[in-house]
This record gives structure tokens, C-alpha cells and sequence, in this order.
């Protein structure tokens, strides 16, 4: 009972959502609900095929009655915001566009934004996997090598508290292209914060364990990479989370003032036309993107400390 | 099976404590064990077993002395001097079967000897938790598992430092009928410190006493009981009293720590 109320709730927002915009005729001419149409159908299917996956299994029934309340202030919020925004022009334009003006970008510059997107994914991508080896690199150094530790420890405490974007004009004209300088400025993300905390789950490592692997014939390259960097696995995915906020901050950033290409840049080059409606979708892109690659840390990270599962602490998940 | 393998002559330890102060913790230990012997360490908390131990282990050097295994001084620890941490020690980033295989794999013979990891965990009844990590099994299950991992090294000499220490009588009862077998079919030279003067009696050839401040050997006692032996046969009785009353004596505590 208490799931079909809530089936009902979770749906009922969208519908009403998407009568409001076919219903009600619009002020705003010359703009084009369909996207914005299909997106609310769309959500509306999704639910629905949420509601059925979750129907015949009691603890999937929780989980979904739970969110319904939300997904139906989601609903209404959007329906509000359409009538606001797009039907009646109430809210100041151009700063504040209705939710068809936006999702109709998706559409309309659909190949652009995917060159943008192209764009951000690669300079994070390579950005990041440079900036995650050369922080565990650094890490190892100075974590297992007393010799290395003296000479990059000063440095690395130096210069990693400074923003990586503070580097910008320097990368910019040492580097021979923006997208080099780009990867440059989020590697530097990376740097500080996983080579920090890899040295310090190594130096961590309770001295039974380099014991252990001496009495079964470890020689010190087995102690590194057996025992020490296992060790600070955990440490070094502290490290990643951080550095990974620190890389979206700087990502953008780096786009807004000095790349060719990505979403920040699309985002300055649309304000300046003044097609708030745009910065606003590739705000939401952003959001999309971002999640999306936090999901994908957070699954490799489960996978990696899967042997930590149940011997930590879980934190409060929904 | 007289032929020794250890051999402690003279070894001293001091330690430094928090103030600055000198600890002794060994002084002037002898010892000779042969060959395939089962040997018990007993004597109160901080005794030196431990110290010891690490000594024979190579884990730590003395001030004074030596050691040496099969006529070779120990400096380093070295995989044929197998090692049982008095606390847990298994790595937790491993599965069981992989914790038993970091035996081979420090050695780098892992390729070579694959199907000797599945006879270990079956020798230690551990079959069923192959794919369990530390923290998903039981104290008992978990000393097994390191017990294991040593073995698997085919080790001349096996140091096992309280294994037993945080059990329940019955799987202690359990896990020293497992240690016999070993010793049985491995003919590994076994040196054991316990606490617990039945454990010592019902698996030892032969029983080093040690006493505290300074820590040193005070007796060594042979026990001559056949295998497999009774713990409620009167000879096994009578040596117990035996063993307390040298224990009392010689450390002037009361006799209810010895006793199960
Ligand atoms: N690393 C150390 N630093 C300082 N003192 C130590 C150290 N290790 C041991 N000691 C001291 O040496 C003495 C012997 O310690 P040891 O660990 O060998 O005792 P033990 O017989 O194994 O005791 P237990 O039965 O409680 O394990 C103790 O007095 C202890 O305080
Ligand atoms: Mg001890």
C-alpha cells in the first residue's frame, strides 16, 4: 500500500510537470519545449521502471518509498520553475531562463558541447592519471627513502599548499600547448595531497608486518610493494578524494582562463553573448560529468579496499 | 636426534626504558636444542620470552653472545627460522589462501610450489575460508592461518611466540593436537613459549623455565612422558606440581596464574 502511494508520488510530479507545459500557453514565444518535454517523459519512464524493478523486493520497496517525497518535490520544483520561468516570464530575463530555454541547448548545440565535453574529459583524464602516478611516485619516494624524503619533503610541503591555478601563467608560456599546460595545472592537484598521504600510509605501516615478510624471506622490494604500499592504499584514496575536488576546481578554471576548449570555456564564451540559458547547461552537464566520475572513484576505490569491508567503520549511506 | 641445531651461548639484552633506566631482559642465557625437539619456554610476563625468541628469529640482535642455527650465526631473520607473532600478524589487504602464499611469493617460488598452498590450508583445517579476509575469522582461525604461512616455507626451526595465548581451552586443546601433527610429519624443530604449564608439559620433549629481573633460564626440565599423553594420567599430574612448584619458587608468584 504504503509503495503505490509512493509510486504514485514519485510519478505524479513529472506528470504534472509535463501538463503544466503542454496546458499552459506560454509568453515566451519562439521557444521550444520539446526537449524539455521528452527529458520529463523521460523521467517519468525511469521511475516507473524504478517502481517496478523495486516492487517485489522488500528492502528495494524501502529504498524507493524513501525517496519519493523528494523525486515528487523534484517534480513540482521543475513545474514551478517552467511556469516562472518560460510560461509567464516572471523571473528577471535573460539571468534566469525557464527550464525548456535550457534543456533545448542539449539539442540545439549538441555537437558543440560534445566537443566540450570531449574536451574537459580528456585534459582531466590525463590531468589526473599524471597527477595520481606522480603523487603515489612521490609518495613512494619520500615514504620508503630516507635520502629522498630529506630532499622533496621541504619541497613538496613548500609549493603544495599553493593553488595549482596559481601556476597558470607560468604553465601557460612554458608549456607549448594549453592543453599540456592544462594536464599540468590538474596534475598539480594530484601531487600534493596523494603523494602526502602515501608517504604517510606508508611511514604508518605497524612494524609486525615488515617482520612478518623478513621471517618468510621478504626482500625490501617485497616490504614496498607487499607490505607498504597495500598498507597506505587507504591513505592514498583519502589523498585521491581530495585532490580529485581540488582537479574540478582547477579543470574549469584552467578552461575559463587559458584552453581552447572544455566546458569552462564554453561557459565564459557564452556569457559573454549573454545565453545565460547556455551557462546554465553546461552547469548541469558539469554536475552530470562530476558525479559521474566520483561514482567511478568511489566503485574502483570499493574494489580495491574490498578487504576493508566490515573492518572500518561504514559511513552513512542512502 | 641429538645432533644440535640451536645453539644460545651467553646472550645478553638490555633495553632502555621510557626513563632512561636499563632494562635487562636477558642475562646470560644458554641453550642447546637438538635437532626435531619440541621445546617449551615458559616463565611469567616479561620474563624475556619474547626477547628470546627474536633473538633466535634474527629479528634483534644481543649485546653480548651468540647464536646460530646448524652452526651458522643468526644475524637476519631468514625464512628457514619460521615466526609466530604473540599478536595477530596476518596482512589484512589478504585473503587467507593469499596470507598462506605470501610465504612462497616473498621467496619468489610461488609459481614452482602452487599446489602446496591448498595441503597447508587443509593441514590447519582451514578449508572454506580460502577467500575470507583476517578480519572475518575467528583468533583461533587466524594463528592457524600464520602457522601456515610459516610451514609453508618448509622452515627448519619453528618459533611460535604464545599462539595460543588468546584462546578458549577447547580450541586451544584443538590446536595443539594440530601443532603435534606438524611436528609429526615435518620433524620441524618446534620452540614454543607459553604461559599455560599443561600446554607445555602435554607438547614438550623438554621444559625451559625462565624467571624475571633479570630475565634468565632458571631449570630445565625433560619430560619423559610417552605420546600421546593423558593430561589426567598421574604422571602428567605430578609433573605439573613439579613444574608449579619450581615456577613458584623460583618467581615467588601466586600459583592460580599457571593454572587453566
Ligand atoms: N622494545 C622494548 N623496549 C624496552 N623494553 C622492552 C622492549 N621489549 C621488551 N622490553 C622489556 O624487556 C622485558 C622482557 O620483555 P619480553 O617481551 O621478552 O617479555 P615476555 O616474557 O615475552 O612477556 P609476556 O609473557 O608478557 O609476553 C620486559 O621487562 C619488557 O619491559
Ligand atoms: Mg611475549
Amino acid at each position: 500500500m504504503k509503495f503505490i502511494i509512493s509510486t504514485v508520488m514519485t510519478l505524479s510530479g513529472f506528470l504534472l510537470a509535463e501538463i503544466v507545459s503542454v496546458i499552459v500557453p506560454t509568453k515566451s514565444p519562439g521557444v521550444d519545449d520539446r526537449a524539455y518535454r521528452v527529458i520529463l517523459a523521460g523521467l517519468f519512464i525511469l521511475y516507473l521502471g524504478m517502481a517496478a524493478y523495486a516492487a517485489f523486493k522488500p528492502e528495494r520497496r524501502e529504498k524507493f518509498n524513501k525517496r519519493a517525497p523528494f523525486r515528487l518535490a523534484m517534480g513540482l520544483a521543475l513545474m514551478v520553475w517552467d511556469l516562472l520561468g518560460t510560461k509567464f516570464l516572471i523571473l528577471p530575463m535573460p539571468f534566469f531562463p525557464g527550464p525548456s530555454q535550457i534543456t533545448w541547448v542539449f539539442v540545439d548545440e549538441r555537437g558543440l558541447l560534445f566537443g566540450h565535453i570531449l574536451f574537459s574529459l580528456r585534459l582531466y583524464f590525463f590531468g589526473f592519471t599524471s597527477g595520481v602516478i606522480l603523487g603515489v611516485g612521490t609518495g613512494v619516494l619520500i615514504g620508503w627513502f630516507a635520502r629522498a624524503n630529506y630532499w622533496i619533503m621541504p619541497i613538496l610541503k613548500m609549493t603544495g599548499v599553493i593553488p595549482a591555478v596559481a601556476w597558470m601563467p607560468f604553465a601557460l608560456t612554458v608549456f607549448p600547448s594549453s592543453l599540456i599546460a592544462g594536464c599540468f595545472l590538474v596534475s598539480m592537484c594530484g601531487w600534493f595531497p596523494i603523494g602526502f598521504q602515501t608517504a604517510r600510509g606508508i611511514a604508518n605501516t605497524p612494524k609486525v608486518y615488515f617482520e612478518v615478510a623478513e621471517t618468510i624471506g621478504g626482500k625490501e622490494w617485497y616490504q614496498l610493494f607487499h607490505i607498504a604500499l597495500p598498507n597506505a592504499l587507504p591513505s592514498i584514496f583519502t589523498g585521491v578524494a581530495t585532490a580529485n575536488g581540488l582537479a574540478f576546481t582547477t579543470l574549469v578554471m584552467t578552461e575559463m582562463m587559458g584552453a581552447r576548449g572544455g566546458l569552462g570555456y564554453y561557459i565564459n564564451w557564452a556569457k559573454a553573448w549573454s545565453s545565460y540559458y547556455k551557462v546554465y547547461a553546461a552547469i548541469i552537464i558539469m554536475a552530470v560529468l562530476f558525479s559521474l566520475i566520483m561514482k567511478l572513484i568511489a566503485f574502483i576505490q570499493g574494489r580495491a579496499l574490498i578487504w576493508q569491508r566490515g573492518l572500518v567503520n561504514e559511513r552513512v549511506s542512502n | 636426534m641429538s645432533e644440535s641445531r640451536i645453539e644460545v651461548t651467553g646472550v645478553y639484552r638490555t633495553y632502555t626504558d621510557v626513563n632512561g633506566g636499563e632494562v635487562t631482559a636477558l642475562q646470560e642465557v644458554s641453550l642447546s636444542i637438538n635437532k626435531g625437539e619440541f621445546i617449551s619456554i615458559i616463565g611469567p610476563s616479561g620474563c624475556g620470552k619474547t626477547t628470546l625468541l627474536r633473538l633466535m628469529a634474527g629479528l634483534d640482535t644481543p649485546e653480548l653472545g651468540t647464536l646460530s642455527l646448524d652452526g651458522a650465526e643468526i644475524h637476519s631473520p631468514s625464512p628457514e627460522r619460521g615466526y609466530v607473532f604473540q599478536q595477530s600478524s596476518l596482512f589484512p589487504w589478504l585473503t587467507v589462501e593469499r596470507n598462506i602464499a605470501a610465504g612462497l611469493k616473498a621467496r619468489g617460488v610461488f609459481r614452482q610450489n602452487k599446489d602446496e598452498i591448498q595441503k597447508y590450508i587443509d593441514m590447519v583445517g582451514l578449508c572454506g575460508f580460502e577467500r575470507s579476509y583476517p578480519h572475518q575469522i575467528s583468533g583461533g582461525m587466524a594463528q592457524r592461518a600464520a602457522i601456515a604461512r610459516s610451514l609453508i616455507n618448509h622452515p627448519a626451526v619453528l618459533l611460535l611466540d604464545e599462539p595460543m595465548g588468546a584462546l578458549d581451552s577447547f580450541t586451544r586443546a584443538d590446536l595443539q593436537d594440530k601443532l603435534l601433527e606438524l611436528w609429526k610429519t615435518d620433524g620441524t624443530t618446534m620452540i614454543l613459549v607459553t604461559h599455560d604449564v599443561d600446554e607445555a608439559i602435554y607438547l614438550s620433549d623438554r621444559l625451559v623455565i625462565m624467571t624475571p629481573r633479570p630475565g634468565k633460564i632458571s631449570e630445565i626440565i625433560t619430560i619423559k612422558l610417552g605420546r600421546p599423553r593423558n593430561r589426567g594420567s598421574q604422571d602428567f599430574l605430578s609433573l605439573r606440581k613439579q613444574v608449579l612448584e619450581t615456577l613458584n619458587l623460583a618467581s615467588a608468584v601466586p600459583e592460580q596464574e599457571y593454572s587453566l
